[in-house]
């Protein structure tokens, strides 16, 4: 058995283990230590991955994992985000007494996520999906005396717990199917399969993956845990579940028997998505919810991809590109919540561009790039999706995304006016130094991205080649 | 290089306001005014060194960004690009230099405005296609800003409208490009090959599509009746400044983008469509004058004569693409189209910087509340009148050139809708008088007693800009020698 070949996921897991034994032997006040080791368990799995790129797509362990770029890719991304989330976390969990567990937690959460993206095995992608669920449902509960985070997990654990079992069908149903898990088997055997089983089985995966997407259906959870949820939390969670699932969702698609129907049911959901998120964030008075929302509609974004793939090449560059953008843009905007701490009333962010001019600055960028406005790394994401879905020959989701997009300008807008014309009403708490490292941390990411976005698309064009 | 100083310069000095807390209102001016002379003598010495006999595109620079996309920092201009960056440069500085009261943020007006020109200046130097709509969209962001934080009335909404209703705009326009780049064998952003492989050629609903999506977004941005909508509010809540850069130089993008792109990119399929756009133009020339004739308010009326003047524009660009005339006839009309847009910048930032005088001195647009202004303020009477009678087409001004141009190369392609288009001049003059007659004719009202005439420095910037349109009416030779050495290329004929 090629062990080697999951370095970075063995280092995580070992480095989840520590962090639970390190904070259990403890005393409280020196916690914060275990998110530094976060940080560098992060960084050496970041830096197996980047050693180990893969040149041409392989599969390691009996087939189970897939070794190809959009894997490599959509881990480093969910370590990036993580990384991100966690030094966002050590001010806000400082006085609660299970902060060392807190980053056991979370680097769980990143290595489902990181299973779902390199999964090429339902079984595989089950498993990866339930570990990614079960670590996130206590970070979003980890304020207990806090009603909205408890409502939040609730809400998020029941739908998670519906959606998960009917992922856990989808998948024995397929395997009934094909009498194999592994995906190559699978694609094989598909062709001949029976078509009202085979609709089933594949309405019950994409369903359990748009759970994790936050995607129509199973969307709901979404403006919840970005509201209720701790901030860093909120940020983790509206971002690296969408990153593991989107990669699984579009390897999945992928096996499909060639079929006008898929495409159809994907882009149906795709429409419904980003235009539920962004009527829906419209009327929003809450900032942390809007987000949400808007995370939401940003499913329906990524959908577009996945409905032309394997119509054009660029679709799965196009995927990666844009889910990239937004993970940096959102986790800047979330960055910039948790600095202020948590602040999430619309009006409490009135005319704070003068008293925070840097912090506001951040969050109007991040907005902006989420808009897509050039030459912001958002732009190029939207840019791309466009291009690949007008050569896949859907123009008309282009338009309705377009269409969207303009919609989506009016809430982004709306708190950035707030923010940069009305006057401050009251002093303005911050959280505290490392909540402000990680903000700025963040925005370079975001403007290096934006600049440096040859390199980003050079990574994932070598997924077309 | 010496293009991309011009660039660069605005807004790396938007950035140094931006970055340093300390500067005060005086210093923030200062630095402002410096780096947008900077710009503006880089345009000149361009101008200066322009070679008339040489290829297209002269001072080319270009710098990779995204090979793998075809996308890459390209700049370099052709006479119609230098022409109107030149005018832009010219009443940035102006609007920069024009007194203005910056409610106590006087270092945020000045960075905003500075990263508008840069932004502005971008959209006509660059010579690809992808930075072009980068810059297109930026200019919405500066203008969002300046518009909400510093105009009067309902700011805010104004702001907001614009740029909701202008970046619906922006969006056809990029479903556009994507498709043109699309159709491109190797594709690239490149300007320059765009032009000289003519990807949509053949033709086909492809084009017809490709071709209406950029259309619709740079009509919304000239803007193009119907869809004109969004100009009256943006220009009368604007700050006076911001409001001469909006109609002087933000209208002119889409002009000039259907110059640089349908007419140059895709001439062919831009010629079988030419009528219907010129028929559109010739709505928006008499629509314009009509509602401005019906206007009481000085700003929207100003806001609304932008419309008749952009429709002539839109004319010689349509006259220019169709392929039924001479070259002559339509290398006539490109040029009195470019003319026009110079002209316009001109006089009708002069007339809003005019309006902003009216405005901090009374907080009062309604025509109705002056009169008998003409002995109290004989500077201000002055510099309206000339700005008006040139507005209105008088010969030996600015305007006369442009729409002479415009019109003569109309006559001989589509005769009937030149015909019906100086309707619009009549009209034009009609309301042009009536306003000079309301705001400085008749007997002063009591409470404008105390009305103060222009200030020393409000009348060398309005002088300033007088003269270039008394000499653009009165020797225009350097102008249009400029344009046409571009102008004959793009019809053809050379």
């Amino acid at each position: 058995m090629p062990l080697g070949d999951l370095a970075p996921e063995i280092i995580l897991l070992l480095g989840a283990v520590t962090i639970v034994l390190f904070s259990a032997f403890t005393p409280h006040a020196k916690q914060g230590w275990a998110a530094g080791l976060a940080l560098v368990t992060l960084g050496l799995s970041a830096g197996f991955i980047a050693l180990q790129w893969p040149t041409t797509p392989s599969t390691t362990f009996a087939g189970v994992w897939a070794l190809d770029a959009p894997a490599s890719l959509a881990k480093l991304l969910i370590l990036i985000s993580g990384a991100v989330a966690v030094s966002m976390s050590p001010d806000w969990m400082r006085s609660d007494r299970r902060h060392g567990e807190y980053y056991g937690l979370c680097l769980f959460s990143l290595l489902g996520a990181m299973m779902m993206a390199a999964a090429s095995d339902s079984m595989e992608l089950v498993v990866g999906v339930l570990l990614s669920s079960a670590a996130s449902y206590p970070l979003v509960a980890y304020h207990r005396g806090f009603a909205p985070s408890q409502e939040a997990a609730m809400k998020y654990f029941l739908i998670g717990a519906l959606t998960n079992a009917f992922l856990t069908l989808g998948v024995v149903l397929l395997f009934g199917l094909v009498g194999d898990t592994g995906y190559p088997a699978t694609r094989a055997a598909l062709d001949e399969a029976d078509h009202l089983a085979l609709s089933v089985a594949t309405g019950c995966v994409i369903l359990g993956l748009a759970f994790k997407l936050g995607a129509f259906p199973a969307h709901a959870w979404m403006p919840d845990v970005a509201q209720g949820a701790p901030a860093p939390v909120a940020g983790l969670l509206t971002v690296v579940p969408k990153l593991g699932a989107a990669v699984a969702l579009a390897r999945f698609v992928d096996l499909l028997p060639a079929s006008q129907l898929w495409p159809a049911v994907v882009s149906l959901i795709s429409v419904v998505t980003m235009t539920l998120g962004n009527l829906a964030a419209l009327r929003q008075t809450d900032v942390r919810r809007l987000l949400g929302w808007s995370s939401v509609s940003q499913s329906g974004y990524a959908l577009m991809a996945i409905a032309v793939l394997g119509r054009t090449p660029d679709a799965m560059m196009a995927l990666l590109a844009f889910l990239a953008a937004y993970a940096l843009a959102n986790l800047a905007a979330f960055a910039v919540i948790t600095h202020w701490r948590g602040r999430t009333t619309l009006d409490d962010y009135r005319g704070l561009a003068r008293v925070q001019p840097v912090a506001a600055t951040v969050l109007i960028v991040s907005m902006l790039s989420l808009v897509g406005i050039p030459p912001l790394v958002g732009f190029f994401g939207k840019f791309l999706l466009f291009e690949a879905t007008l050569e896949g020959g859907f123009a008309w989701l282009a338009v309705v995304a377009a269409i969207n997009t303009l919609v989506s300008l009016y809430y982004y807008l709306r708190v950035a006016a707030i923010m940069v014309f009305s006057s401050p009403a009251d002093e303005v708490h911050v959280l505290g130094r490392a909540s402000w490292l990680a903000m700025l941390a963040a925005a370079g990411l975001l403007l290096a991205a934006s600049l440096g976005v040859e390199g980003l698309l050079d990574m994932s064009l070598q997924l077309v080649t | 290089m010496i293009l991309s100083l011009a660039l660069f310069v605005p807004l790396l000095g938007a950035l140094v306001l931006a970055g340093g807390a300390r500067w005060n209102a005086r210093q923030s001016r200062l630095i402002a005014a410096g780096a947008a002379a900077v710009s503006l003598l880089a345009l000149i010495v361009a101008w200066l060194t322009f070679d008339l006999g040489g290829p297209l595109f002269q001072h080319v620079a270009e710098v990779e960004w995204v090979p793998s996309l075809g996308v890459a920092y390209r700049v370099g201009v052709d006479g119609i690009a230098l022409a109107v960056a030149t005018m832009s440069a010219l009443l940035f500085l102006a609007a920069i230099l024009f007194p203005f009261d910056t409610q106590g943020e006087a270092r945020q007006y000045y960075a905003w405005l500075l990263f508008l020109q840069g932004v502005s200046l971008g959209v006509f130097l660059v010579l690809d296609l992808l930075l072009f709509y980068v810059f297109f969209d930026l200019t919405l962001v500066g203008m969002y800003f300046l518009i909400g934080r510093w105009g009067h009335g309902n700011p805010q909404l104004a702001a907001f409208k614009f740029f909701v209703y202008t970046f619906a705009g922006s969006l056809a326009l990029l479903l556009g490009i994507i498709g043109l780049y699309l159709s491109l064998d190797a594709p690239t952003f490149d300007m320059r090959t765009i032009i000289e492989q003519q990807p949509l050629a053949g033709g086909g609903a492809y084009a017809g599509l490709v071709f209406l999506g950029i259309m619709l977004g740079l009509a919304i941005k000239t803007p193009l009746v119907p869809l004109h909508t969004w100009l009256p509010q943006a220009h009368v809540d604007a700050p006076g400044p911001a409001s001469a850069i909006l109609a002087g130089v933000l209208l002119k993008m889409g002009t000039y983008g259907m110059i640089r792109l349908p007419l140059a990119m895709m001439g062919e399929t831009f010629s079988r469509y030419a009528l219907p756009v010129a028929i559109i133009a010739l709505v928006a020339i008499l629509y314009g004058a009509l509602v401005a004739l019906g206007q009481r308010n000085l700003k929207r009326r100003i806001a609304y004569t932008s419309i008749n003047h952009m429709g002539y524009t839109v004319l010689g660009v349509a006259v220019a693409a169709s392929l039924i005339g001479t070259p002559e006839a339509r290398q006539l009309a490109l040029t009195g189209a470019t003319v026009e847009m110079v002209a316009h910048g001109l006089i009708t930032g002069a007339l809003f910087l005019i309006t902003g005088v009216f405005w901090q001195r009374s907080g009062e647009y309604d025509m109705h509340h002056f009169g008998g202004l003409a002995r109290r303020a004989p500077l201000l009477t002055g510099f309206t009148l000339l700005a008006a009678f040139a507005s209105l087409g008088m010969p030996g001004l600015a305007g006369f050139v442009a729409e002479f141009q415009v019109f003569t190369g109309t006559f001989a392609v589509y005769p009937w809708l030149a015909v019906l288009g100086i309707l619009g001049i009549l009209i034009t003059a009609a309301l042009f008088l009536d306003l000079l007659r309301r705001l400085f004719f008749g007997s002063l009202p009591s409470h404008l007693s105390g009305f103060q005439d222009l200030t020393r420095v409000e009348g060398s910037i309005l002088a300033v800009l007088a003269l270039a349109f008394v000499v653009i009416g009165v020797a225009p030779h350097f102008l249009l020698t400029v344009i046409e050495s571009s102008a004959t290329v793009l019809v053809g004929g050379r």
